[in-house]
């Protein structure tokens, strides 16, 4: 029996100390990790509560990501609750086994603190390597705080285990700025946290010698579409187990998740559509434009990146004039990934607001509230005007001359 | 003898993964397949032939098809050494109480790893090309060859 571990009803953690308490009070059967700046500290504390006798689960300690996935794959195929972390470089070294975890539709947890993928070398938060799994058929939640990555990473194991699911599920939070600040953060006790979670209930477990089963076979064109579909199907029909598992959490701490989160979007004519902690600065920029300008400013923030929510994506931003998506990943020769996904929600309305393209804070760069408020004013522009009166995408906080490009074709 | 029943079965391999299922919602979550029919205890003391595996296994499914050479068994000049069983990649060299039987033609992938590895004089298996009858081949075994001079 494991140590009992004291915590407060407040404590100060800073994003990885909160995701490590999370998987210590899931009671994860197995944890196969490999360090990644920034995300090191999650398994690092990890490891200690495995030396000091607070968990009871196995600590596999392997020589790369790509073998820590591989480890958690055959663990959770066993029949256990598994949980790693990761970061950047080492995610995508990660990504090919993403894919088998997925297809094999096993609830593994994969806590990733989000880094800028190289080349250049960099340590800094960006969300590259959040966009990098967005098709590799796991649920991906976004965690904007401490508090929240500590909330999320709960909630991922009852969504990803619940039976309807099966799924795996990351959760993503912002390198050093979520995972290496440390915020007032309201645990809940550790009796609490796994009767909310519940015991793992595994299906087909590879252990289980009376009834002996495959994993990963080969299906090639016979029935890789249909299982391909099915998967697809799954991950989408997570949706309202998500809600529920959200209720629920809401039910036990008082705080309430949705797949996306809305601010100030009663009357907002211009609009962020942002990621993690970009959220809150975007918040704040807001409300200070509200009080001193009068520019009826609001933030739409995805907490549910996959599945993505198509429909309350459309629904939240449907009163919008025009709307400034927010890329923190360099696009790659093409608009930003997120403004493409928003962009197709809004297409399919019948208002069909202005949309522009913002691609900033890559490998760390700042993202200020003044900088927010000047993206909030050029939305103000496009709206008073009708149309698009800048480059359709933009490089916001570059050094340098303009970078933009596209415009629109107006008259 | 060798058993030829034993090396390239007949009944296997037919079916294909998933071959009951018609639709796309009728697939096994996570394409996890059950090896065996029945009851599985104590299935690492029984050999592959007496094993009950289940259609959709691997071990019933051939995945031989892209082989353009065969190894070919001749157990007139076998030791029973076991270095092809050993190396084989597929564990497609069928051996019984240590001894050698032939290789299993619906998993053998045709890598030569078990010709190179065997250290008799001839050698007891070599490549043939796949349409090559065994008799055939068999009788166009080549002699002991005299150690060359160094
Ligand atoms: S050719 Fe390769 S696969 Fe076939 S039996 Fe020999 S070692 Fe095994
Ligand atoms: S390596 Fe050659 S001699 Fe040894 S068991 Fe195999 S076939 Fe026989």
């Amino acid at each position: 029996m494991a140590e009992k571990f004291d915590i407060q009803d407040r404590e100060v953690w800073d994003g990885n100390y909160a995701a490590s308490q999370a998987l210590r009070q899931a009671r994860v059967d197995v944890v196969a990790a490999y360090p990644i700046t920034p995300s090191t500290p999650i398994v690092e504390n990890y490891g200690a509560y495995v030396a000091n006798g607070y968990v009871d689960g196995e600590f596999v300690m392997v020589e790369s990501e790509h073998a820590a996935m591989s480890g958690c794959v055959g663990a959770s195929a066993a029949g256990g609750r598994v949980a790693t972390a990761t970061s950047s470089q080492g995610f995508a070294l990660m990504a090919e086994v993403l894919y088998q975890a997925s297809g094999m539709r096993l609830p593994i947890v994969l806590t990733v603190v989000n880094r800028a993928l190289a080349s250049p070398l960099n340590v800094r938060g960006d969300h590259a390597d959040m966009y990098m799994g967005r098709d590799s058929g796991w649920i991906q939640m976004d965690a904007f705080n401490s508090q929240e990555a500590y909330d999320l990473t709960l909630c991922a194991f009852k969504i990803g285990e619940d039976h309807a699911v099966r799924l795996p599920v990351m959760v993503h939070q912002d390198g050093f700025i979520t995972s290496h600040t440390a915020q007032n953060v309201y645990p809940l006790q550790d009796d609490k946290a796994y009767d909310f979670i519940g015991d793992f209930k595994p299906v087909d477990d590879l252990l289980d010698f009376s009834r002996p089963v495959t994993y990963g076979a080969q299906t090639e064109e016979d029935w890789h579409f249909e299982h391909k579909a099915k998967q697809h199907k799954a991950l989408m029909d997570s949706r309202p187990v998500i809600d529920a598992v959200f209720e629920e959490f809401e039910k036990l701490t008082g705080r309430k998740y949705n797949r996306v989160e809305s601010y100030n979007m009663e009357d907002a004519e211009v609009v962020i559509v942002a990621l993690g902690t970009t959220v809150e600065t975007a918040i704040v920029a807001a409300q200070q434009l509200r009080e001193e300008e009068g520019i009826k400013a609001g933030v739409v923030a995805i907490r549910c990146f996959r599945p993505f929510p198509f429909d309350q994506v459309r629904e939240a931003l449907k009163g919008a004039k025009s709307i400034a998506v927010l890329d923190r990943s360099s696009p790659g020769g093409a608009m930003g990934a997120f403004f493409n996904e928003v962009s197709a929600a809004l297409y399919t309305t019948d208002t069909r607001p202005l949309v522009t393209n913002y691609i900033y804070g890559l490998g760390g760069r700042d993202f200020s509230i003044d900088e927010a408020k000047r993206i909030f004013k050029e939305q103000k522009a496009h709206a008073d005007a009708g149309y698009i009166t800048t480059d359709i995408q933009q490089f916001s906080g570059l050094r340098g001359p303009k970078l933009g490009y596209f415009q629109t074709q107006r008259g | 003898m060798q058993d030829q029943n034993l090396c390239a079965a007949e009944n296997r391999g037919v079916k294909e993964l998933g071959g009951e299922h018609v639709g796309w919602d009728e697939v096994t979550q996570g394409i996890v397949l059950t090896s065996f029919n029945g009851d599985a205890t104590g299935i690492v003391h029984q050999k592959a032939e007496e094993r009950h595996y289940s259609d959709f296994n691997s071990y019933t499914a051939s995945v031989a098809s892209w082989r353009v050479e065969k190894p070919v068994f001749n157990i007139d000049v076998c030791i029973d050494c076991q270095n092809c069983w050993v190396w084989c990649p597929d564990t497609s060299i069928i051996s019984r109480d240590k001894q050698m039987l032939g290789i299993d033609y619906d998993h053998c992938k045709g890598c030569a790893v078990c010709v190179e590895v065997c250290p008799t004089n001839p050698k007891s298996l070599l490549m043939f090309s796949e349409q090559t009858a065994l008799d055939t081949a068999l009788a166009a075994w080549p002699e002991k060859k005299k150690k060359e001079d160094k």
